[in-house]
């Protein structure tokens, strides 16, 4: 780890303030992914702005229409929320998934979002499930959101300050892990809201999480297993690498797809 | 006259590892955790290239850079006169030339060989200090072709690595009667033929390795604190061949080390620089290798291809085995590096079976890659799964359950003579078979596989009979193989005033429980509690020498030379005794922790007795020494055979080609066994080794020579949630080799697992075509291959 300068933000305005003032300073929430890049050497901020102590960012409500999740709620939290559990099930399931304890009881919601890797469970479910990303500036569908490889189009002195899930009407997750890293090679999240099904993938995409609209369209009509059969996943542009080849990847989407329409039915 | 509380516990005894509390409570003391005052800090900048000449090395900024101490290139340290690594073991070719042992400087002057290599060692007040200017040294290199596959490399054009080994070949040996065999084969009724790879793996002991290095330059003399699973032999190699110091003048310790598996006994680059650096800088130097760095510093094992070939008559019989590998030993010849596939591997493929005849050929070979040495197992595991997956094949190609084929081919009669070289003292197969068949419900799988199916899931089983040669090594045999050392053990027990008792021994323990199991031996031959033993290892101040702890060789070898100090330590008790109850020494008995005159109702405890020994008042010096302590030397007569049978059973989801390990059996002949507890204990690491390496685990090189599972997001390291609850059992034919009856349980799982569970994904998927490891992408690319009805 290289050195650097830390600040402990109480509010949002001096969270932002800070970041704007200093060109290469980076926010850290749970820090599960950029400390380990840190100390490998691998990230070098000058600056970090810790945006722990900040009030007001971890809650958790659920209305009729949407689950609301603060940005610096942790996997553990999510994962472990009868509001989440009641609201979308799916979700608590998802973040469960995520890492190992440890990691689950330091990484967040908006870290994950943000950080927008593409093995990474979240986007998936964001993608899938139509939510809205709340920031320090505005509101962001999660359909705008990601930019490619741990790119969104976060400006850099704008922090997530909530995401918003619409309640679907079923939804499942399935993931189908690395064996090293135990992050997805292939994730599918599936959710059948009131006017449309969405399929998000994760781990498969060379550019990130992606939507799967010829699933959606074949799921729309008739929110079955079934409806899958025979649809194929080019391989084309898909990632590739010693665990998984492209055409791995395309076939698992099939896969996890099928399985996780079947388990959102129940 | 007890100097602790505890109870006497002997041999048998499940008891708890008396070390346990220590390392869970965090108070253990490992190499990380010495500190010596004014200890500074190293840190190596490694080759980036697979193979590199150095053109130049820019140090200058480095070297002023805040806390820097020294920078030391390759360059520096050949002023300061220091050998080269070597490898310990010679093996000559088939045409009778040496084996082509090309120079290892601790740090290169001229060429890289492998990406990781160390090129330069820079010193510094702080680790971080250390670190940053390591990158502000520049090196300018020339890239050369790398070459990184074990057969790539023996071709015509092939990258040569270093001049003294025309096409990258160290050695074309050979063992065993090649026209016999020849013979056999032309009268065959049947030949499996079989093409295998044995995946190359990274070892990841749990502690990494590290090194602090102290010079008093009043003494002028070297204390190194290190994580050696042998510091004697460190402590040799680095006085003989490398130069640091006479042995009298270099100290070696190894403190706890967690885990070695082979790793930790070879003597590396970086504690020699770690020594000449504390010369330098006058100041204790510590090096502590990071996790990533740990995947190109420690020496890999495995790394094989074989073809390999069995001969039955019509019977089912088996009339010849005929075995061709090329093993990659790395860049550079590592310290044992060459015994691993020649003596330690062609000498186990008789199996458990009576074969008439048996020729191996080997030849090692030198790639752009971290050099390969021992680790778990050594050459066994490659041996058994060469043996056992053509067994499993064979049974499947004659259409005869592969119990039975074994069962037909076991080897009956003791001892038998193998005809390469070994001599297999004592075993019965058919009972660990039988009993893992039963307790496996062999007979239960069709159903189970059936079961299987109505899930959509396919399961195979299959079975391992494997066996091991522990307990290494009588010395004058290995002598004649070429071994460097000899391979015997020390002991000596130091019996206090008060009763209690310290060995030392030099054996290591790193995992193994030494300061239990060894214990239990004492406590249970003179009669006092566990807790007034303690067994002293680790340290050439305090032992005089010893051979240290790899191939399941403590029990056998470092427990027998305990035995015989002990027998000592009870012929001089007994002299004093004798004098202290007025009784002729012919009349003294000693038993259960007490000396009697017979028939009499004299008697005094094993505390009276020391006590007198140093008390000294009943009886006069010339009659009898003062004191008791006694020490020995044990060298084996033979090497121990632990054998047995493992059965394994998965179930693949064809959909994804995942592999899940449904049920797993291990029934062990370790003879003797001194703590079931810790057996079973290392029988589970074992197989957790061996599944990871059937399933999981493989280190990857692309073209170029870089290691693409350079850390745990690429290399899949198994985790608890990898297996399922294994069933552990043992049968005993106790060892008529050594005196406790022991023959070794270090490294069975990891020797047996492997060809259990590939003949058990092989029988899954109905092809013999399948990688090591069957991981869920292998396994998919397999099931892509066979036409099928897709399952949901």
């Amino acid at each position: 780890m290289y050195e650097f300068t830390y600040h402990r933000a109480s509010g949002l305005r001096q969270a932002t303030n800070l970041l704007t003032k200093f060109e290469d300073a980076k926010p850290i929430a749970g820090g599960q992914s950029l400390l380990p890049m840190m100390k490998f050497r691998l990230a070098s901020p000058s600056n970090l702005v810790d945006l722990n102590k900040i009030e007001g960012l971890n809650g958790i409500e659920l209305t009729s229409r949407a689950l609301i999740i603060g940005a610096m709620a942790r996997h553990a939290e999510v994962h472990t929320s009868p509001l989440v559990q009641q609201g979308i099930p799916a979700l608590a399931a998802l973040a469960g998934l995520i890492g190992d304890p440890a990691v689950r009881h330091r990484g967040t919601i908006g870290g994950s979002l943000a950080n927008n890797d593409p093995t990474a469970d979240y986007p998936a479910a964001a993608l899938a499930l139509g939510a809205t990303i709340v920031t320090t500036k505005r509101k962001i569908a999660a359909d705008e959101f990601f930019a490619g490889l741990f790119e969104t189009v976060l400006e850099p002195d704008e922090l997530i300050t909530k995401v918003s899930f619409p309640l679907a009407k079923r939804a499942a997750y399935q993931k189908f892990r690395n064996p090293a890293s135990r992050y997805a090679i292939v994730g599918v999240f599936v959710a059948k809201r009131p006017s449309e099904v969405r399929v998000a993938v994760t781990g498969a995409g060379s550019s990130g999480a992606f939507r799967l609209t010829a699933f959606e369209e074949a799921l729309k009509s008739r929110f079955h297993p079934k409806s899958l059969e025979g649809l194929t996943v080019p391989a084309e542009g898909l990632a590739s690498d010693i665990h998984a080849s492209a055409e791995y990847r395309a076939h698992l989407i099939g896969v996890m797809a099928r399985r996780a329409v079947a388990a959102a039915n129940g | 006259m007890n100097a602790t509380g505890g109870s006497v516990t002997g041999i048998g005894a499940p008891v708890r590892r008396k070390e346990d509390f220590r390392f869970v409570t965090g108070n253990g003391r490992y190499t990380a955790d010495i500190g010596r005052p004014g200890q500074v800090h190293l840190h190596f900048l490694r080759s980036t290239h697979a193979h590199a000449r150095i053109v130049r090395i820019q140090a200058g900024h480095a070297s002023r850079m805040p806390g820097v101490l020294a920078v030391i290139t390759g360059a520096d340290l050949a002023g300061d006169k220091l050998g080269p690594l070597v490898c310990g073991w010679m093996i000559h070719s088939t045409d009778g030339t040496p084996m082509k042992m090309a120079p290892h400087p601790a740090l290169p002057a001229d060429t890289v060989r492998y990406v990781g290599e160390p090129v330069v060692a820079v010193i510094a007040e702080t680790p971080e200090q250390a670190r940053d200017a390591a990158e502000a040294v520049v090196i300018d290199y020339e890239e050369l072709p790398a070459v990184v596959d074990p057969a790539a490399a023996q071709r015509e054009g092939a990258p040569q690595i270093h001049e003294v080994a025309p096409r990258n070949t160290i050695f074309h040996w050979q063992l065993g009667d090649a026209a016999a065999v020849d013979s056999a084969f032309a009268r065959a009724a049947s030949v499996t033929s079989l093409d295998i790879v044995n995946n190359r793996l990274v070892p990841n002991a749990i502690e990494p390795r590290g090194a602090l290095a102290e010079f008093d330059p009043g003494s002028d003399s070297y204390t190194l604190w290190n994580t050696s699973q042998n510091p004697h032999v460190a402590r040799l190699v680095l006085s003989a061949f490398v130069g640091v110091a006479p042995e009298h003048r270099l100290r070696v310790v190894a403190p706890d080390v967690g885990g070695g598996f082979g790793s930790k006994i070879f003597i590396y680059a970086e504690e020699v620089v770690a020594l000449a650096a504390a010369r330098r800088v006058r100041r204790p130097v510590r090096w502590i290798c990071d996790r990533s760095e740990a995947f190109v510093a420690d020496a890999h094992g495995r790394d094989h291809v074989t073809n390999a070939q069995l001969a039955f008559d019509r019977d089912g019989k088996i009339l010849g085995l005929r075995v061709k590998t090329i093993a990659n030993l790395g860049a550079y010849m590592s310290t044992f590096s060459s015994s691993v596939p020649t003596y330690l591997y062609a000498t186990l493929l008789s199996g458990q079976y009576a074969i008439p005849a048996i020729h191996c050929s080997v030849d090692a070979v030198y790639t752009n890659t971290v050099p390969v040495d021992a680790y778990r197992g050594a050459g066994r595991p490659e041996a058994t799964y060469v043996i056992e997956r053509l067994m499993e094949v064979s049974a499947r190609r004659l259409g005869v359950d592969p119990a039975e084929l074994r069962r037909k081919n076991f080897v009956q009669k003791f001892p038998h003579q193998t005809p390469v070289i070994m001599s297999y003292d004592c075993g019965d197969y058919a009972a660990s078979l039988d009993k893992a068949l039963a307790l496996a419900d062999w007979a239960g799988f069709a159903a189970r596989k059936r079961e299987s199916e109505t899930r959509g899931k396919l399961r195979g089983i299959g079975l391992s009979a494997y066996i091991e040669a522990c307990g290494i090594a009588p010395s004058q045999a290995v002598g004649s193989l070429g071994a460097g050392v000899g391979l015997w053990e020390s002991a000596e027990v130091r019996v206090n005033p008060t009763g209690s008792v310290e060995v030392l021994t030099g054996s290591h323990s790193h995992g193994q429980g030494h300061e239990t199991t060894f214990a239990q031996l004492v406590s249970g031959r003179l009669g006092i509690p566990l807790d007034a033993v303690s067994i002293v290892h680790g340290d050439t101040d305090k032992v005089q020498f010893g051979m240290g702890t790899y191939g399941s060789r403590s029990g056998a070898v470092g427990m027998s030379a305990i035995v015989k100090a002990l027998d000592k330590v009870e012929a001089k008790a007994k002299k004093v005794a004798a004098h202290l109850l007025e009784a002729a020494e012919t009349d003294i008995v000693f038993e259960n922790g007490t000396f009697t005159v017979a028939g009499t109702d004299k008697a005094a405890t094993f505390g009276e007795v020391a006590l007198n020994a140093y008390l000294a008042h009943k009886f006069a010096g010339a009659d009898l020494e003062p004191g008791l302590k006694e020490g020995a030397f044990y060298d084996p007569v033979n090497f121990t055979f632990p054998a047995g049978t493992h059965v394994c059973e998965v179930e693949i989801d064809p959909d994804t080609g995942r592999v899940a390990v449904a049920r797993f059996t291990a029934v062990d002949d370790f003879g003797v066994v001194i703590n079931p507890m810790i057996v079973e204990g290392q029988v589970h690491g074992g197989i957790a080794q061996g599944i990871g390496q059937a399933l999981m685990e493989q280190a990857v090189y692309d073209e170029g020579g870089q290691l693409v599972t350079g850390s745990y997001n690429d290399y899949v390291m198994p985790r608890a949630m990898d297996f399922p609850p294994l069933v552990v059992d043992t049968t005993v034919t106790p060892c008529p080799s050594n005196p406790l009856g022991m023959k070794g349980c270090g490294e069975a799982g990891a020797i047996a697992a492997p060809a259990a569970v590939m003949n058990a994904v092989t029988d899954a998927l109905g092809t013999e075509d399948v990688p090591m490891p069957a991981n869920q992408l292998a396994v998919w690319r397999v099931l892509q291959r066979q036409p099928r009805q897709a399952a949901e």
